[in-house]
């Protein structure tokens, strides 16, 4: 048994898991303040990611081509929150849920109409084949990096719902819309605060995913991963995003390096959904997620 | 003034549960069979049957069954074309290994294992509901692909992983020309759709309603939940397994396992969505608009622009137009197309009078 | 209501446009610009328009008839080529001359149809490799080059590398490839030469779209290849070259396929394509005649399709340069025995059934050098045309090899075989008329 090339997979798949959980942490984010299930997160991931790469091919210095794209962005959640979410508010989360479906085609086609379908390359100025050796495994440099960025925005957020006015209002629309409204705190500026988090979110998953992979209309069917990332974490919790990504992207990585083989390879894209049924199975809210409670 | 049922009075009792009770209703229903089995064939031409009319046709058979998945039974299924693909697929290969075998008995084939796999997935959905049990047909949308490109038993060891589809003989006729094509799945679909209308209207569909309404409540009155929710994704595969062999036989003649991919399971559910959620016509309207769009915008835009719009801008813009449509569904009207009609067909019970 | 509007509107729009397109010879263009593959469809689609309007701008169309098309969004799916197909097939007056669907799936999609509409397909470098047996396939032409040549060609090249071909025995050739039924087919013939040459073969798929291979390329190094033999397609091949270089395989080991060699897939890969090898139908470079004449009778007029920069420069435009000059060329040949008015499918079949390229056309086509001279006959409807290899140096891609010709004693057994085996079953009596 080859432990250094044992060591190379798992933690090459935590890091990859990473990067799942960046981008369901935008899932997780809406979820949490609106009940809804974004799908059209991984659209949103695609449409930061082509605005930026777009505007630094532009030749806009890298901070400022930051703040445009989330000044964009914003723009995007105040009218995704008048135009699609505003008119469903009393609706089944299954409608809702089909509207960010729509949404999902819309803003992919618009990414596209807008900026053009090319393959565009990101530069984010870290070298992606430089790689720290332990033994005889090496760990990819960039990897890393995209970790500890993931890793600093899940800190930020969390102590931002913990101890900020507007995260514990979040927390409470989460809980009770009705609630939260009686108790003055206003909806529809929450709701903006919160997609515009979520792109802020896509933004950085859309750099590093954009660096890594280039920019393209492939990258949104990354949310598609992000999806068994939350079965398992748990709809609801941050660091169930986190938790979730590191057992999908290891999971997966192991599957198929180790069982691949035996069932003839290629299992990378159904692995995390059946593990994401067994544990619907045996704990449906997820690791870290609320328990569901029905009434009737 | 037309569509009154003054004066229709029922006689007995198996005339006042007929499907359509309504006279004007039956000679409408008539009307439209005969335009469709008489009228269409005669003036339309071969483009228009092969590739507008034959996979509109196969398309809403697979939006019919999803209907009755998650418009009639509530379960949210994002894995409709990994049942087609089995049925395509089980189809094919009860035919390549026992040639003599009918195509139609095939089909039927095709759509027992499309049931049995429906219901296989379909078990998650007795402990979890709404979009989690989404999640759970999206691993089987993923799994099946995967399996039927893996493993080329499926194939019949092809090279290339197509298969291609033995012709088909009915009573001795060919169905090889866009016309008996044709015939073949309206009569199919035809006899499907009053088969799904009827069970909507049974004790089974009074059930899934139920169960799509509030599953516990469902339960606490005697519905047998497992078994209630079981036989939709029976049925409900069965039909899509139907589907996906009409899709492999008739409308392309060749099949490879990404035909099935997730874009068609998108594609269907946004067919039921837009066309109304629980209901026959709805799986029809939908499907119609689904595949006449892009095929309007396309000659529309080459008509207007002369070709100077790229074709890629066009199929931008298609994107955003149906999302922009569902949105607007999901809004105006959750219950689609059908309800619009119907809606349309109560004014007209009171037409000419305002109320 | 809506089904009958648009069914009025469509009416109107195909007479309205059939009206246009009279009294020119009409080729489809069934492209695709969007969807996963839109990035690598648009520049080829570019390329052919490009030609075709150089053709008709230089020479006034061929044979003094002009050349009409249009072009149909096919999204790479195959329902919607169906429908792109069976829409365009009657247009203009004889007849749409000749489909490229650019896609495998969509070129089995409609094989089954070709006789009864007269209308042949060119799938150059793609499509059913046992087409290439004309007498079964009269209607298909895998022209230049088929998916088992080019894997011979590529086997070859390798063998080149190390020194002859006895040296590849106890090398270990690791092949990555698409899990599909593109990427499944060169497997058979890797087997056969594996066993002739001696060499271990081991298969890694990549799961569509193949955005993460992070776990195929831990498992390419376990396996510790001398060579590995890439066959994506799509955002598949950069992240490959990608992936090769984290798992500290030199690019100059891979040897890609001809669709896994554009600028596409090493330029978003940045240094670790340099060194990448891979096989193409045509030579890299920009220098010939055609070009030229593109940018000048069609970039200058203020008429080109695409961007002025990817003309001669980009490998996938270069392909839809290919694709024109393979249309045009057969309707050319067609027209040496119809006569010169527009061409239906069946007389451009004939055309494309005896084109005979060589030097002296090549040289006067202005594409001397660009591709090999070959000859296409009703049993090899491939033509046996030698492949190139190309190496990417950071910049451009630059010559690797000289056109190395493909083994036709492996392929054209198991070709003959698996026509035999498709007339069987579909009836079909083979012969050449």
């Amino acid at each position: 048994m080859d432990w250094w090339f044992f060591l190379e997979v798992f933690i090459g798949g935590l890091l990859s898991g990473v990067m799942y959980s960046l981008v369901a942490l935008g899932f997780v984010l809406i979820f949490k303040a609106s009940g809804v299930f974004n799908f059209a997160q991984g659209a949103m991931v695609l449409f930061a990611a082509l605005t930026f790469v777009r505007l630094l091919e532009m030749g806009i210095p890298m901070l400022a081509a930051v703040g445009v794209t989330m000044i964009i962005m914003v723009i995007l959640a105040i009218a995704i929150e008048r135009i699609v979410l505003r008119p469903l508010v009393n609706q089944d989360l299954i409608i809702l849920f089909m509207a960010t479906i729509g949404l999902n085609y819309f803003i992919e086609g618009m990414a596209q109409l807008v900026w053009d379908s090319k393959v565009h390359v990101l530069d984010l100025g870290i070298d992606e084949y430089d790689a720290f050796e332990i033994g005889e495994a090496f760990i990819n440099k960039f990897d890393v990096y995209a970790a500890l960025i993931a890793g600093g925005l899940v800190l930020v957020l969390s102590l931002f719902f913990r101890y900020t006015v507007i995260g514990r209002a979040l927390r409470a629309v989460a809980d009770d819309h009705q609630a939260a409204l009686s108790v003055g705190i206003p909806l529809r500026t929450i709701w903006i605060y919160v997609w515009s988090t979520a792109g802020l979110v896509a933004l950085v998953a859309g750099a590093v995913w954009g660096s890594k992979l280039g920019v393209q209309f492939a990258i949104s069917s990354v949310a598609l991963k992000a999806i068994p990332v939350l079965i398992i974490g748990g709809f609801t919790s941050v660091p169930g995003a986190i938790l979730g990504g590191l057992i999908v992207g290891c999971g997966e990585k192991l599957a198929e390096v180790y069982l691949g083989g035996f069932v003839g390879g290629a299992i990378e894209n159904w692995f995390p959904y059946m593990l994401a049924l067994l544990v619907l199975m045996i704990r449906p809210e997820g690791i870290f997620g609320e328990k569901i409670i029905e009434r009737v | 003034m037309f569509y009154r049922e003054a004066g229709q009075f029922k006689t007995s009792y198996k005339k006042d549960q007929s499907i359509l009770p309504i006279f004007q209703d039956r000679i409408a229903m008539v009307a439209m069979l005969i335009f469709c089995f008489i009228v269409i064939p005669l003036f339309a031409n071969d483009y228009w049957l092969a590739s507008i009319l034959v996979p509109f046709l196969a398309l809403s058979l697979a939006a019919l069954g999803l209907n009755v998945l998650t418009g009639y039974a509530g379960q949210i299924s994002l894995g409709t074309a990994a049942f087609m693909a089995v049925g395509a697929f089980a189809a094919f290969n009860l035919q390549v290994r026992v040639p003599e075998i009918p195509f139609l008995i095939a089909f039927l084939w095709g759509g027992f294992c499309a049931a049995g796999v429906g219901i296989l997935f379909g078990l998650p959905s007795l402990r979890i509901k709404g979009f989690y049990l989404a999640v759970a047909t999206l691993a089987a949308q993923f799994f099946i692909e995967w399996l039927f490109t893996h493993f080329d038993w499926f194939t019949n060891y092809s090279t290339s992983g197509v298969i291609t589809a033995p012709p088909m003989t009915l009573l001795g006729m060919a169905i090889d020309n866009p016309l008996s094509k044709y015939f073949l799945v309206l009569s199919i679909v035809v006899i499907c759709a009053f088969f799904v209308r009827n069970l909507a209207r049974s004790e089974i569909g009074r059930a899934w309603m139920a169960v799509r309404d509030m599953d516990i409540a469902a339960e606490a009155i005697g519905i047998n939940l497992m078994k209630t929710k079981l036989l939709a994704f029976g049925v409900s595969s069965f039909l899509c397994g139907l589907a996906g062999a009409l899709w492999a036989y008739v409308v392309l003649g060749t099949v490879e396992p990404q035909a099935f991919d997730i874009a068609r399971s998108f594609e269907i559910l946004f067919m039921i969505v837009i066309g109304g959620l629980g209901s026959v016509s709805g799986a029809f309207l939908g499907a119609g608009f689904m595949i006449l769009l892009p095929i309007l915008l396309n000659n529309v835009g080459s008509l207007i622009t002369g070709g100077t719009i790229s074709t890629e801008t066009i199929a931008h813009i298609e994107y955003m137009v149906f999302g922009a449509f569902i949105i607007f569904f999901l809004i105006v009207e959750p219950n689609g197309l059908a309800r619009l009609w119907q809606t349309g067909k109560e004014k007209l019970r009171l037409w000419p009078f305002p109320y | 209501m809506s089904k009958f509007l648009s069914s009025v509107v469509s009416f109107i729009v195909f007479f309205v446009v059939s009206i246009a397109i009279a009294g020119e010879h009409f080729v489809p263009i069934t492209s695709y610009r969007t969807g996963p593959y839109g990035v690598s469809g648009a520049p080829a689609a570019n390329g052919y328009v490009d030609y075709l309007k150089m053709i008709n701008a230089r020479d006034g169309g061929v044979g003094g008839v002009k050349l009409a098309w249009e072009e149909c969004e096919t999204a790479y799916k195959p329902d919607r080529f169906v429908e792109c197909y069976e829409r365009l097939k009657n247009k203009g007056e004889a007849g749409a001359t000749v489909f490229q669907p650019l896609g495998t799936g969509l070129t089995y999609s409609v094989i089954d149809r070709l006789a009864a509409d007269k209308v042949p397909l060119i799938t150059m470098g793609y499509g059913r490799t046992d087409a290439s047996d004309g007498s079964v396939f009269p209607w298909v032409f895998p022209l230049m080059a088929n998916y088992w040549s080019i894997s011979t060609a590529k086997i070859k090249f390798i063998g080149e590398q190390v020194g002859g071909m006895d040296k590849l025995k106890g090398l270990k050739i690791a092949n990555v490839y698409h899990d599909s039924a593109y990427g499944k087919e060169t497997l058979p013939v890797l087997l056969k030469q594996a066993e002739k040459y001696g060499f271990e073969l081991k298969g890694f798929p990549v799961a569509h779209p193949g955005l993460d291979q992070k776990a195929t390329w831990l498992n390419v190094r376990r396996f510790k290849p001398d060579y590995v033999v890439l066959r994506g397609w799509g955002v598949m091949n950069q992240t490959s070259i990608k992936e090769a270089a984290r798992a500290r395989i030199p690019a100059n080991k891979l040897v890609g396929v001809i669709w896994s060699c554009s600028e596409l897939d090493t330029v978003p890969a940045g240094k670790a394509a340099i060194g990448y090898n891979c096989s193409s139908l045509i030579n890299p470079g920009s220098n010939y005649r055609v070009f030229d004449d593109i940018l000048k009778y069609v970039y200058d007029a203020g008429e080109g399709t695409g961007e002025k920069e990817e003309v001669g420069h980009q490998q996938n435009y270069k392909m839809g340069v290919l694709m024109g000059i393979m249309t045009v060329e057969s309707i050319n040949k067609a027209t040496e025995k119809y006569g010169n008015k527009p061409m239906s499918g069946e007389q451009v079949r004939w055309g494309i059934e005896n084109l005979d390229l060589n030097k002296a056309r090549l040289q006067e086509m202005g594409i001397d050098g660009f591709i090999p001279t070959f000859k296409v006959s009703c049993s090899d409807h491939e033509g046996s045309a030698p492949v190139k290899f190309q190496k990417w140096n950071g910049k451009e891609f630059e010559p690797a090899s000289d056109w190395i010709a493909t083994d036709q004693s492996i392929i054209r057994p198991m070709i003959e075989a698996s026509a035999s085996g498709y007339a069987k079953e579909k009836g079909i009596t083979p012969g050449c008329n």
